[in-house]
């Protein structure tokens, strides 16, 4: 039985109850054996990225105790958060410390939430319907840091009833960037609009991702702008056992 | 026109882009972006070629001083005259010290960032030489009287009828917003310039060490008039744009056309190794190369940073980069906009003047995917927000007391766990005072930054409880 533990990242923890709620179903229902560490807080990335690399080891490190204590494989529903700590957390500690070989050790067991689906127990269908027109945003670290270019395609093929219709710029970033958003808010905000034109334009009614904070993102822009179109998680998505309305995440 | 910038305020231009530049650069760099796409998917090796070109680079960068040498010599056997400049102000004077020597009234210049980077042009007016742009674009930005917006389109962010404007305005006629009128007029203007000029300046994409060559990639054919018809040709070229031998401009010219424009290769390419010979050639009877340091031997010394020298200013960083598309050039504030000004400018100009460029992007990665040297643009701006925000063995912290206190509370906050969930317990409930359904459309500050352009979603929290009442027993097994 594979077993695992539940990264939920701070945006999870804090806006999306039940996109994880959701991810503890799916993974359950696929056998497998789930904990979940309540140490964990937020991977540091927005320190780490803002420059704060003093200030993102002790975050880190937080990290490495709370899922240290087992060896099971670390399950998580955001590609950037989860490239942080694969990607980055090594370059943190100094090699040869203890710090560093956890660092090293967590990172090779650490997964984004479709990756570990598709990549590691080898499932692309989960048994989800979804009788709509569905259009995917790539998000940038799930792309580029990741590498993942086709897990969320391959899970979205399977699913009953979805029509996955083309999204034009799929792969431009939506102007998320976590502080970009109050830094350059008027950047922020003109990128945003540009995605939810494309969106609109697409003429898809869900638009699906795999990052909370596009999600945060683009379903704003989409309610600014008085869109019906629905923006999920694709884990929310996947959910759909029936043909009812998935609870967004809220 | 553009003057060594004392401080870059990318955030106060970017709350007020003029509305007409983000249209005009995203239609012009879409049509790049596609054309360089197709042109990449006719080369099955171009992944490797990025590799090849990448690793030449880096090599130069490594030991930039042996082919600097190697180039200085072989420009001066081959009759040409080597002139060092360590600044900005140094260079202008070399170029000023030629004009003079050579009674020049009238300077014809071909496109040049590096005499962008030095001011030239206002150096020369000072003295009473006229210097013209010649390159289409930067002709319209000279008449405009602005900085490039673009490293290879400088008048990027102008329609045509912003230059049937210019040109009605400057040249004192009706131009109309037709393209290739508008081209007509300028070469008729520009002809009588090219005649006339004592000197040509020119700036240069490579310089080949291996024959002491100076290497121009252009498409209207004005830097092969700029070169040839004056007396006195100038090229002033940054020290990084030198290469070893032939054999790697064969990858840089494969790389360079495709990434920039979507040409297999320019209109035009040219090789200028010295001045004319005696036999009856074209060509001007003296050449000058005036190297330009300006603080990249400086730069070279940061082993992270200097990677930035591998660029060789395709622009597709630019094009790609959604930062970029919907602010325009001008927000960079130096001659160099785009993901590459980002990294260039801060180390340059030193993270006091440039703090706020480092951060001008979400870290999306789409530069680093289409570079073809591979210069890890997003690494680069991660190492500068370093500099900024903590300080490096290169520069002390010149972040706001303000956001660096922030940074430390939450990183206190995020390290000692029980924090963090005493914050988790209580903001949901603080949060509800502005919340409206399932958003927030008033956040406090500095959300407020947030939800100027879109609702935040409303505060819910509620795995952790979820999970204690769902799994207790589990929970139980993974505490500490």
């Amino acid at each position: 039985m594979p077993k695992a533990q539940l990264f939920i990242t701070c945006l999870g923890d804090q806006f999306y109850t039940s996109t994880l709620q959701n991810m503890t179903r799916i993974l359950e229902r696929l056998g497998v054996d789930l904990a979940f560490p309540p140490g964990q807080t937020c991977c540091g990335q927005p320190l780490f990225n803002n420059g704060f690399e003093e200030k993102t080891r002790p975050v880190a490190w937080n990290f490495l105790q709370a899922f240290g204590q087992s060896e099971a494989s670390i399950v998580g529903p955001s590609g950037s958060c989860v490239s942080m700590v694969k990607h980055h957390y090594p370059s943190l500690f100094k090699p040869g410390t203890a710090e560093h070989n956890l660092a090293v050790d967590i990172a090779s067991r650490t997964f984004e939430f479709t990756e570990y689906l598709v990549n590691i127990l080898k499932v692309t269908d989960v048994g989800a319907v979804y009788p709509h027109k569905v259009t995917y945003h790539a998000s940038c670290h799930y792309l580029r840091e990741m590498g993942l270019k086709t897990e969320a395609r391959s899970l979205l093929n399977r699913v009953k009833e979805l029509e996955l219709i083309p999204l034009q710029e799929e792969e431009t970033c939506c102007g998320f960037g976590g502080a970009f958003t109050v830094t350059f808010p008027e950047v922020s905000r003109s990128m945003m609009e540009n995605k939810v034109r494309d969106i609109l334009a697409s003429g898809a009614d869900t638009v699906v991702m795999c990052e909370p904070g596009c999600l945060m993102n683009i379903a704003g822009g989409l309610h600014k702008a008085g869109s019906k179109i629905r923006a999920l998680h694709i884990i929310d998505l996947l959910a759909n056992m029936d043909s009812t309305s998935p609870d967004v995440g809220a | 026109m553009t003057e060594t910038p004392t401080y870059i305020g990318f955030e106060e231009y970017s709350e007020h882009v003029p509305a007409g530049i983000p249209p005009a650069v995203q239609q012009a760099t879409n049509r790049f972006i596609s054309g360089r796409a197709a042109r990449v998917a006719e080369l099955p090796q171009w992944e490797e070629l990025r590799h090849i070109g990448s690793d030449i680079r880096l090599h130069t960068i490594e030991n930039m001083d042996v082919y600097l040498s190697r180039l200085e010599e072989k420009v001066v056997a081959a009759g040409g005259n080597v002139h060092w400049a360590e600044t900005a102000e140094a260079a202008n004077q070399i170029v000023l010290q030629i004009a003079r020597e050579h009674h020049v009234k009238t300077a014809v210049k071909s496109k040049s960032m590096a005499t962008e980077e030095t001011g030239l042009n206002h150096a020369l007016e000072q003295e009473g030489i006229q210097a013209i742009e010649t390159d289409l674009g930067e002709y319209i930005i000279q008449l405009a009287g602005t900085g490039p917006s673009h490293i290879i389109v400088p008048a990027v962010h102008l329609k045509k009828e912003d230059v049937a404007e210019i040109f009605s305005e400057k040249l004192d006629l009706d131009a109309p917003s037709d393209p290739v009128e508008l081209a007509r007029i300028a070469r008729e203007v520009l002809r009588e310039k090219f005649l006339n000029a004592e000197m040509g300046i020119s700036g240069g994409n490579f310089l080949i060490a291996e024959t002491g060559t100076l290497v121009l990639v252009t498409n209207e054919g004005n830097g092969r008039m700029v070169s040839t018809m004056p007396d006195v040709h100038v090229a002033v070229v940054g020290i990084d744009k030198v290469i070893p031998d032939w054999e790697s401009l064969t990858v840089f010219l494969k790389l360079l056309a495709r990434s920039a424009t979507g040409q297999k290769l320019s209109t035009y390419t040219q090789f200028i190794t010295g001045p004319r010979r005696e036999e009856g050639e074209f060509g001007p009877k003296e050449f000058h190369l005036v190297l330009l340091d300006n603080g990249r031997s400086k730069v070279l010394k940061d082993p992270v940073g200097r990677e930035v020298f591998k660029c060789i200013r395709c622009g597709a960083c630019a094009n790609v980069c959604p930062v970029y598309k919907n602010v325009g050039g001008f927000a960079y504030g130096w001659f160099i906009s785009g993901p590459i000004g980002a990294i260039l400018s801060p180390q340059m100009l030193g993270t006091r003047t440039a703090r706020e460029l480092p951060y001008a992007s979400t870290l999306c990665g789409a530069c680093a995917d289409v570079c073809p040297v591979k210069i890890p643009i997003p690494t680069i701006l991660r190492h500068l927000r370093r500099r900024v925000a903590e300080g490096d063995e290169f520069a002390t912290a010149t972040l706001p007391t303000l956001p660096r206190l922030s940074a430390g509370f939450a990183s206190i906050a995020l390290a000692k766990n029980w924090i963090y969930r005493l914050g988790t317990l209580f903001l949901p409930t603080i949060m509800s005072i502005f919340r409206r359904g399932n958003w927030i459309a008033n956040a406090p500050y500095p959300l407020s930054r947030w939800t100027r352009g879109r609702p935040l979603p409303a505060f819910t929290a509620g795995f952790r409880s979820w999970w204690r009442k769902a799994h207790s027993r589990e929970d139980q097994d993974s505490t500490r």
